[in-house]
């Protein structure tokens, strides 16, 4: 079992946020949007989807309920908690903030 | 976690709760689901099932890894931090067991203390009759009557009145306490009874177990249904559980009746103080009271009634309407009710039971109890702070590797409900061992069992509960407050800082806060017992010592009124014949006794009342010589004579009160006087005595010769020189010269008469020195326990002293002196508290002044005392240091 990168693991919570605060998905379609999304570069396993989800659960960000999915098998859908959207406001904030002081790091031209 | 977060995580917290194994099937059916997604997603790309399970679970990992770190990912729930502080606070109790078996004792006291006369008050004063229906809703009719305080009966018509028109009543039913003898011999046993409306047994929800209520109509009617309803408990002990008992005949009073129903276990009946063992219908009630025949009779106020209230109607609506019904029933029968209404009143404040004795007794020990409480509080305070300095070291180094202060308390709070629980565990066993405590510090009567019992409902149990919870966050929270000034230093600094102090302070605190409660616990204490003493020592206007009282059951040996007549004249003839026999004579009602007096309205020749005024005075029938016999001074006229006979003119005797307020204290003898509407003569006047309570004031009362209003068992008074048991022993052997099938009632003293109409006093005095002297001893404890470790806090300040020069004797000073500074301030405090909280005690203080600085100077006696034993161990030990060794060290 593969485990995505340290910056990566802090900011899976965030892309399953923004993930979820587009529509409410189960498990299965999160990671297949996790994969359509970052063309697969991130490299989230199967294996550390779920407890990253129960842990956004626990943490009141995320809310599940049991809905048929497409094919009508019992699935639990995920949907973002108005607490869980202001986590996500706070962590697009901040990874902006910092992403754009790495990116202008790494953009500067050697003398 | 913030409280926004822990408010949205909560429901999942509750399911892991509640549902622990649900919600891991829930997340293991999740996971399964995702991994067969997967196998058909590969099926669809072409792999065969075998090819892409395999697939699959190389793409997903572990099952059971990826379980458990959702599982830790869910975090521990609630219930697992729980349970974890359980076993962990478990360990921490059972380390130091001397401390723990102290703590669980003095909350098991305190919190027992409040459970059981919390279960009293529910038992006798909330929902005294177990088995009633909806007693929340179960009021007391009575009469009253204008310009006079309290309540009387209700007259049969009267009540008729109010159940057909008190449309806010959904029920309203008669249960009048009777008595009745029910086995012969030489000893007459009297049962309790009821004389009742037919509706009663509907009317409260209760079905007998065998046989039947009693049936509409038969409670109308002179002597016309003699039937009766038994007691599960008669029928048991009397019948020997007979299955056939319905149908059957039992003599009451002399009376057959037949048995119709058995009431069911558990079933007392509906008077506070006793257990009734039969009920009949109201149309047998002149085989059962004195009168006659009154069930129409609107000047008969006889009965005790019942009303339940419709759901969701107030008392006040209800009094207002039956209050108006009262209105009408003025204007139309002027002549029986002018200046009389009805009232009513909820359970614990019958007019007419012994919920009205018991109430001052109970709501003081609701707060005395309170006292308690706080003081076993306070004093596990102390302990629990004693500790929380030796586990200082442990608090700082969780919270070093991590505990956030949260979970610290969490800690300390799982600790104290751990204790508060086996205290109100054990608190709850105590006031179920003494729920019959309360007739066991009441004096008996033979041959009736008083029945004032405590109800451990769900009430009760919620209430301890509650006070449990109060306790845990008392108990928990004093040590947890110190872990406010944890530090990660702390341990490291040396013990003179401000922390120590500051600890030390608060148990001080505590420590003067038991002082004060328990010096007004002493206070009430020593205010009661000194009431009672005065109260004993009131004379009651008549002689106490040297006479006796009894009765002889004429009614059950089946005399008629003529037969009873001569057999009493025969037997006062041969009991004046004895030696030793000073004089005897009988009485309808032995004064102070239980058993009630008639009342008349009267008209005074030459007395004008005014138009809302309706004199209406209470009288006793007495035979010839008992103003002689009972030693109450004559000032004027004579005594009744034998010839004070039916046919003879009507004659009364009236006491000093009636004098001053209806002749204006001019002698009355020879004037007219009208009583139960006819006209008698006052041929005597009687000085004031007590008639119903040693606490009453001098109030109107008179007298009529017992021939000219007869009953058939009036009780006999005997003065005497002999012993109770020889002059009992005479008795007997005279009452059976007469006729061997007439059996003795109990024979008591006078005295005793007035010790038992004391018996509340008597309750609240015990009951209150029994908590006092708990609380002493509490607050003794604590003050122990401070003093012992400010000794060992300042061995190293005491050597020093030693070493300066210090003898022993200044040590002991010292140590005292800092004792009985504490004991000053808590009884400082304490005085200030009782001058204002003693007038509380209301009525059961009598003539004696809530500020009585001898009561004052007593507690203040008792207090010191305690503290100088509580100090003088821990001074002892302090004059034994070593001064030597201690500074070496």
């Amino acid at each position: 079992m593969s485990r995505p990168s340290d910056l990566v693991q802090g900011t899976l919570d965030m892309l399953i946020l923004k993930i979820l605060a587009l529509e409410p998905l189960n498990g299965w379609a999160i990671n297949q949007r996790l994969k359509q999304i970052s063309s697969e570069v991130l490299g989230v396993s199967d294996g550390s989807l779920y407890p990253a989800l129960h842990k956004l659960e626990r943490r009141g960000w995320v809310r599940a309920q049991w809905k048929p999915s497409e094919n009508n098998r019992r699935a639990k859908f995920y949907s973002l908690t108005r607490l869980g959207r202001k986590q996500l406001d706070k962590e697009t904030a901040s990874w902006n903030r910092i992403s754009a002081a790495i990116s202008g790091i790494v953009q500067l031209k050697e003398a | 976690m913030d409280i926004e977060q822990w408010l949205y995580s909560l429901p999942l917290r509750l399911r892991c709760f509640f549902h622990p194994n649900r919600v891991d099937q829930e997340m293991k059916e999740e996971l399964r689901e995702h991994f067969e997604q997967q196998i058909r997603e590969n099926v669809a790309q072409g792999m065969t099932p075998e090819q892409a399970r395999c697939s699959a679970v190389r793409t997903m990992g572990g099952m059971p890894q990826i379980e458990q770190q959702c599982r830790e990912a869910r975090g521990g729930s609630v219930w697992d931090d729980f349970t974890q502080d359980l076993r962990y606070g478990g360990r921490q109790l059972l380390r130091s067991p001397g401390f723990t078996a102290l703590t669980i004792l003095c909350l098991t006291l305190g919190i027992g203390a409040n459970a059981a006369v919390f279960s009293w008050s529910e038992g006798i004063l909330f929902r005294p009759y177990p088995a009633v229906a909806h007693q929340e809703r179960l009021f007391a009719l009575a009469g009253t009557a204008r310009g006079q305080t309290g309540a009387g009966g209700l007259s049969w018509p009267d009540f008729q009145d109010v159940r057909r028109n008190c449309s806010l009543c959904e029920e309203a039913f008669v249960s009048k306490i009777t008595g009745s003898t029910l086995s012969a011999g030489d000893h007459a046993e009297t049962a309790r009874g009821s004389i009742v409306s037919a509706n009663y047994f509907d009317a409260i929800g209760v079905r007998p177990i065998l046989g039947q209520g009693f049936e509409r109509g038969e409670d109308v009617g002179s002597d016309s249904h003699p039937v009766v309803v038994i007691s599960y408990q008669l029928w048991r002990d009397r019948y020997k559980g007979d299955p056939q008992i319905v149908g059957k005949m039992q003599r009451f009073n002399n009376v057959p009746h037949t048995i119709i129903g058995v009431a069911p276990a558990g079933f007392y009946g509906t008077f506070v103080g006793w257990a009734i063992q039969f009920w009949v219908p109201a149309s047998m009630e002149e085989t059962f009271e004195s009168g006659g025949y009154k069930l129409e009779d609107r000047d008969a106020r006889w009965i005790e009634a019942y009303v339940r209230l419709k759901p969701g109607v107030r008392q006040s609506q209800a009094q207002q309407e039956i209050s108006a019904i009262a209105a009408r029933l003025e204007t139309s029968y002027p002549a029986s009710n002018r200046g009389r209404s009805i009232g009513i009143w909820p359970l614990w404040q019958t007019p007419f039971n012994h919920a009205r004795t018991m109430l001052p007794t109970l709501e003081v020990m609701v707060a005395v109890v309170a006292f308690v409480l706080l003081i076993a509080c306070s004093n596990v305070g102390n302990l629990l702070l004693v500790r929380s300095f030796t586990r200082r070291q442990e608090l700082s180094v969780r919270i070093a590797i991590g505990a956030s202060r949260v979970r610290l308390v969490k800690q300390l709070l799982t600790e104290g409900l751990m204790l508060s629980t086996l205290g109100t565990a054990g608190g709850l066993l105590v006031a179920y061992w003494c729920r019959r405590a309360l007739v066991l510090i009441l004096p008996t009567r033979s041959g009736i069992a008083m029945y004032l019992p405590g109800q451990m409902d769900g009430r009760v149990m919620a209430m301890s509960a509650g006070v449990c919870l109060f306790v845990t966050l008392i108990v928990g929270i004093i040590p947890a407050f110190q872990t406010r000034h944890l530090d990660l230093a702390g341990p490291l600094k040396a013990d003179s800082s401000s922390v120590v102090r500051g600890r030390a302070r608060m148990r001080s605190g505590l420590v003067v806060l038991q002082v004060s409660l328990s010096f007004i616990l002493l206070v009430a204490a020593a205010l009661l017992l000194e009431s009672l003493d005065k109260i004993r020592s009131t004379s009651p206007g008549f002689t106490t010592t040297s006479v006796v009282t009894t009765g002889v059951s004429l009614v059950a040996a089946g005399y008629d009124v003529p037969r009873a007549k001569m057999f009493q004249d025969a037997l006062l003839d041969r009991l004046s014949a004895l030696s030793g026999v000073d004089s005897a004579a009988f009485a309808r009602v032995t004064p102070l006794g239980y058993a009630t007096y008639s009342s008349t309205p009267i008209v005074v020749d030459g007395y004008q009342p005014s138009l809302e005024e309706q004199p209406a005075v209470e009288y006793n029938q007495v035979g010839p010589g008992y103003f002689a016999t009972l030693g109450i001074p004559l000032s004027s006229g004579r005594e009744f004579a034998r010839s004070d006979d039916e046919p003879a003119p009507l004659a009364v005797i009236v006491n000093r009160t009636m004098v001053t307020r209806y002749w204006a204290d001019h002698d009355p003898v020879g004037r007219r006087l009208q009583v139960r509407g006819r006209w008698a003569r006052v041929v005597g006047v009687v000085a004031d005595s007590k008639y119903e309570s040693m606490r009453e004031t001098a109030r109107p009362f008179f007298y009529v010769p017992l021939r000219q209003d007869f009953v058939r068992e009036p009780a006999l008074n005997i003065r005497t020189r002999q012993s109770l048991s020889s002059i009992r022993a005479a008795l007997v052997r005279e009452v059976h010269a007469l006729d061997a099938n007439v059996a003795l009632y109990e024979m008591i003293t006078l005295q005793e008469q007035v010790n038992r109409s004391t018996s509340p006093q008597l309750l609240a005095v015990t009951l209150v020195s029994i908590l006092g002297s708990l609380a002493l001893l509490l607050a003794g404890v604590g003050l122990y326990g401070v003093m012992s470790y400010a000794v060992a806090q300042s061995t190293r300040e005491l050597a020093l002293r030693m070493a300066l020069g210090a003898g022993a004797a200044n040590l002991l000073r010292l140590v005292i002196s800092r004792g009985l500074r504490l004991t000053a301030g808590g009884v400082f405090f304490g005085a200030l508290a009782a001058l204002g909280l003693t007038r509380l005690l209301g009525q059961l203080i009598f003539s004696v002044s809530p500020h009585d600085p001898v009561v004052f100077g007593l507690a203040l006696a008792a207090m010191t005392t305690t503290a100088m034993l509580a100090c003088v161990l821990p001074a002892r030990r302090a004059s034994r240091t070593d001064p030597a060794r201690i500074l070496r060290d």
